[in-house]
């Protein structure tokens, strides 16, 4: 579904992402971890589609296109969702409005009649119960004022809705309660099919008991230091970042 | 050889046209009203002749240069205008319910067949200025011309030398008039640049409670001035919500000058909405005279092309336990320019006064300016007020998100110019109203450049 080959990314200049290879199929769920400022972020934004990154080198082929060549609307239209590390307020414009113009665009794409006002109210509060969101938070702008935990749930709430083919979720599990926490986990397991996949980015494996990723992927200043299973995670919390850093790194990617 | 005494200023070719029309003015029709405001005009007058027309050396006038209405020789608007304007024109222009009061003033002279009123509750009333003056001047006489200040304002002189007709709103004491009165006010020059002097006096009494609409327009195809002068004197424990609708047309120039005035524990929200005229400038002062009362300001204005639009607004504490909150927000594009200028004054009395005050622009191309200035005066030690501005672009983080969900540029700009905006309309109280301005804010936008 997604290949990433020998990216290369850099921002104002800087190369942040210095060759990163990962291939992801359809079914599979990638936990990508890593110390502050290693780039995974970067990662996320670029395959989103964010224009301050430049690519210096290297390809992104997601479905058989090249992804960087479309533009993030484009993306998202073609099912790929980032759950973002940090979610942008957007002042007077109210969760139900916004999520049904993207919605609605994302139908139009497919060739799928648009929902109105009422269908798709339906459809959110449906979501929303699911999702353990409260419904006043449908109608509030987005994200304004919204407590971190709030902002991470609205995240996943979006792609709850939206139900992307691929999606690559920012850290969604930082700032979260443990009852939160179990919630967006379901999310991501609720989406857990053989069409679609997942790269979770994560800073504990404390998500990863349970979401069981199929991969998990240590990347360390720009590069894919060491890739393995389930279990790397638990020797990662164990042994900390330094211990990969010593290790050559190995060659990445499924 | 005789000399004659004139005052200096009164030679000024500027200012000729204004004189001449005075002349014929009080010769004709003019002269049936009752003294008392012949001697309004007068003073109105004398005020006029003494004064010069500001220039951008006045601090008030600063950022408005308004050489575009002095160079023109302005007429006065004496003849209605006939068959151009459609019934069906001025119909598309209400809104509401279709029982709600409704005053249409063409070129500043009521039409009383376009008119309708009735309904009403006992005592109030909604009718034409000119009317009221005559059958109704114990009413009037004590408010007319005693809250619009002349000896600041050249404009506000000159409106009042010409005071003829326009709107008289009177709610009695303790009376509820639920339908807000509707006044619209439609400018039409066809053969030459005209003025018109529209004036509105709003009275509530003690405890009475309405809505007004100011509702100004034009459909015109030659320049013409639009010199409004508008009074609101709220009684204690009164409450008026005030909407004033520019929406002049391109060769509209507009200059209102509105005086409020707020007794013991009364309510006034009002909402200005600037969205025509080549050049338009509204001076809005509130003056919060007695203890406990609550002020709410809000403002929309968009400013495209060439346009200039200029909100200059006041809010006097005078007494304790005053509220004052205060937004306005602005949309400018195109090579417009738009000025806000933000001034509340707490006096040493007005002890507990909260005060919030806030104007945001939003800038949509590289070629819009805004000079925006909050003021606070504060003599008062015990009081909470905050005041701020800001000016900027549309958010690349947040186009970024939106795109990132599916939603197109030019969509995205369009939604957060809306929420940019909607903010604001969200504050306005008369649901039809929110519709209306919603529907008005959907249109520009897609107008404006975002939507490219
Ligand atoms: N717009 C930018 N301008 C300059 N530097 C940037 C920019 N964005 C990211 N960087 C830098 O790139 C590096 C990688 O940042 P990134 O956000 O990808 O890290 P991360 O792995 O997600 O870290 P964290 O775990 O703290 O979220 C950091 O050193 C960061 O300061
Ligand atoms: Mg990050």
């Amino acid at each position: 579904m997604l290949e990433i080959k020998n990216l290369r990314v850099a921002v104002g200049g800087k190369e942040i992402l210095k060759g990163i290879n990962l291939s992801v199929n359809a079914g599979e769920v990638h936990a990508v971890m890593g110390p502050n400022g290693s780039g995974k972020s970067t990662l996320a934004q670029v395959l989103a589609g964010h224009p301050t990154f430049q690519v210096i080198e290297g390809e992104v082929t997601y479905e058989g296109r090249n992804l960087l060549e479309m533009m993030p609307e484009d993306r998202a239209k073609e099912g790929v969702f980032m759950a973002f590390q940090y979610p942008v307020e957007i002042p007077g414009v109210s969760n139900a409005y916004f999520l049904r113009s993207a919605y609605n665009e994302i139908r139009k794409h497919r060739g799928e009649e648009e929902l109105d006002a009422m269908e798709f109210l339906k459809l959110l509060r449906q979501r929303a119960k699911l999702m353990n969101i409260d419904e006043s938070l449908l109608n509030r702008p987005v994200n304004e004022g919204f407590s971190g935990g709030e902002k991470k749930k609205n995240e996943v709430f979006q792609m709850a809705v939206l139900e992307p083919k691929l999606a690559i979720l920012d850290e969604t599990d930082s700032g979260l309660d443990i009852d939160a926490l179990k919630v967006v986990a379901e999310g991501v397991n609720q989406l857990r099919r053989p069409e679609r996949a997942t790269v979770l980015i994560t800073h504990y494996q404390r998500i990863l008991n349970y979401i069981t990723p199929d991969y998990v992927h240590v990347l360390v200043d720009g590069k894919i230091v060491r890739s393995g299973g389930k279990e790397l995670a638990l020797e990662l919390e164990e042994k900390g970042y330094d211990w990969v850093r010593e290790k050559e790194a190995v060659p990445a990617g499924a | 050889m005789t000399t004659t005494l004139v005052s200096p200023n009164l030679t000024v070719p500027e200012k000729a046209h204004y004189i001449a029309d005075f002349e014929l003015f009080n010769k004709n029709g003019a002269t049936v009203a009752p003294a008392w405001v012949r001697q309004l005009r007068q003073k109105g007058f004398a005020r006029f002749a003494e004064m010069n027309f500001p220039t951008m050396k006045d601090e008030e006038w600063k950022y408005t240069s308004v050489a575009p209405i002095v160079k023109v020789p302005f007429r006065l608007a004496v003849e209605y205008p006939s068959g151009v304007l459609a019934k069906t024109e001025i119909e598309g222009r209400f809104f509401g319910q279709p029982g709600w009061p409704r005053l249409v003033f063409v070129n500043g002279i009521f039409s009383r067949e376009l008119s309708s009123i009735s309904g009403l509750p006992k005592g109030v009333l909604v009718k034409s200025l000119g009317e009221a003056l005559k059958e109704n001047p114990e009413l009037v006489e004590p408010y007319l011309g005693k809250y619009a200040r002349l000896d600041d304002s050249i404009f506000a002189a000159l409106g009042t030398a010409f005071l003829q007709d326009g709107a008289f709103v009177y709610l009695p004491t303790g009376v509820v008039l639920e339908k807000p009165a509707h006044l619209l006010f439609v400018s039409t020059a066809e053969k030459e640049a005209t003025v018109v002097h529209p004036r509105i006096l709003v009275v509530a009494e003690a405890g009475s409670r309405g809505t007004v609409i100011e509702n100004h327009f034009g459909k015109s195809g030659q320049p013409y001035f639009s010199n409004v002068v508008t009074e609101i004197v709220v009684g204690e424990e009164a409450s008026v919500e005030h909407y004033k609708l520019q929406r002049e047309d391109e060769n509209g120039f507009h200059i209102a000058t509105t005086e409020v005035f707020q007794k013991r524990a009364s309510r006034y929200a009002g909402f200005t909405l600037d969205a025509g005229a080549q050049l338009g400038r509204n001076t809005h002062r509130v003056v919060l005279d007695g203890p406990e009362v609550d002020c709410r300001l809000n403002g929309l204005y968009f400013a495209a092309g060439k346009q200039h639009i200029d909100n200059h607004t006041a809010i006097e504490h005078r007494f304790p336990n005053g509220k004052s909150f205060e937004v306005y927000k602005g949309i400018v594009d195109g090579r417009a320019r738009a000025v806000y200028n933000g001034k509340v004054f707490v006096r040493q009395a007005a002890q507990k006064t909260d005060s919030k005050q806030t104007n945001k622009n939003l800038i949509l191309s590289d070629l819009a300016t805004v000079d925006t200035k909050p003021q606070l005066e504060i003599f008062a030690d015990d009081v909470k007020c905050t005041h701020g501005a800001t000016v900027g672009q549309l958010d690349e983080s947040a186009i970024f998100y939106l795109t990132a969900r599916g939603i197109s540029r030019p969509n995205a700009a369009r939604l957060l110019t809306f929420g940019f905006a909607n903010d604001v309309l969200n504050h306005i109280e008369l649901e039809p109203m929110r519709v209306e301005l919603e529907a008005e804010l959907l249109a520009r936008l897609e107008a404006s450049s975002v939507a490219k």
